[in-house]
């Protein structure tokens, strides 16, 4: 099974790479854009008897090492 | 007395911190690689210095914070040893939950290297005990992550018990209110973002992290 997650900054987190990539795109002219977040996606392939088992086991891997819960959220694909 | 230094893949600031350990305290430092399982027994203090531990892969601190020697150093910190972070020892020992909060990109995305004037909010501590009647110290930073956040309820909380140690005088990466140093409720362990371990002799600039590593030991 194909794991992917995905982590970014929560909302109430300033993400200033965001932010510098947010004010490069206004810069070349696409000033409808906004609300930028940059974050980051990690992804693997997972042994595990099904998806529901898989899942459980991405969510401990987030908790324990692939995300700070203090500043970041995630949210997990399974394929 | 004696120190133990950790020492992860990509530290850099491990031999600066045994020399100045060494120097203004004249304390036995032994270093620790940290995929030992035991540190040296009967330790009076224990630093996790500054670097790139892990390349900062991932986020700064997060893998070296679930290294093997911190098991040990979460033991011994839980047990009362005087444990200071400084640098990427700060990102380490609030990845490992030994701190609250986190470490983010700083405010204008640049790496900042200087010299800070840093308020001592608390020289009540075992490790600023030295600093009693100085408002005012001289260190250095080098961080690109320095910049300190925790949620309001938890930075209302760090500074009603007494738990902001230094805040910069003119911030430099945009810490929340201004913090550069915290400790935790039982008071034995720091982590401060400022490099002691670069001011330690009047030719550094400043010889006032002397004195951290001097009350860090006093109470030894």
């Amino acid at each position: 099974m194909r794991a992917k997650v995905h982590v970014f900054l929560k909302p109430g987190v300033l993400d200033v790479q965001g932010k510098a990539v947010e004010q490069a795109l206004h810069g070349l002219g696409w000033s409808g854009v906004e609300h930028v977040r940059v974050g980051k996606t990690i992804e693997f392939d997972i042994a595990a008897a099904d998806a529901a088992a898989a899942e459980a086991e991405v969510k401990a891997m987030c908790e324990k090492l692939l995300a700070n819960t203090v500043i970041e959220s995630f949210r997990v694909e399974l394929a | 007395m004696k120190a133990a230094v950790v020492v992860f893949p990509g530290s850099n600031c491990d031999r600066d911190c045994k020399v100045a350990i060494e120097r203004s305290t004249g304390a036995q430092v032994e270093m620790v690689w940290h995929g030992d399982t035991a540190l040296p027994a009967a330790l009076d203090l224990i630093v996790l210095p500054g670097g790139f531990s892990y390349g900062d892969y991932l986020r700064c601190g997060a893998m070296a914070s679930l290294s093997p020697i911190m098991a040990e150093v979460k033991a011994a910190a839980l047990r009362g040893v005087a444990t200071v972070g400084i640098c990427n020892g700060f990102q380490v020992l609030c990845e490992a939950g030994l701190l609250p909060g986190a470490l983010l990109r700083n405010e204008r995305l640049k790496y900042v290297c200087k010299a800070v004037d840093l308020a001592v909010v608390n020289s009540q501590t075992r490790f600023t005990a030295g600093y009693a009647g100085r408002r005012q110290v001289a260190m250095t930073v080098g961080n690109g992550e320095g910049n300190f956040f925790a949620d309001e309820p938890t930075l209302d909380r760090l500074e009603g018990d007494g738990q902001v140690v230094f805040r910069y005088l003119d911030n430099p990466n945009g810490s929340a209110r201004d913090i550069a140093g915290i400790i935790n409720p039982k008071g034995n362990v720091l982590g401060l973002m400022p490099h002691p371990d670069r001011a330690f002799e009047p030719e550094l600039g400043s010889a006032d992290g002397a004195l951290l590593f001097q009350s860090a030991l006093a109470s030894a």
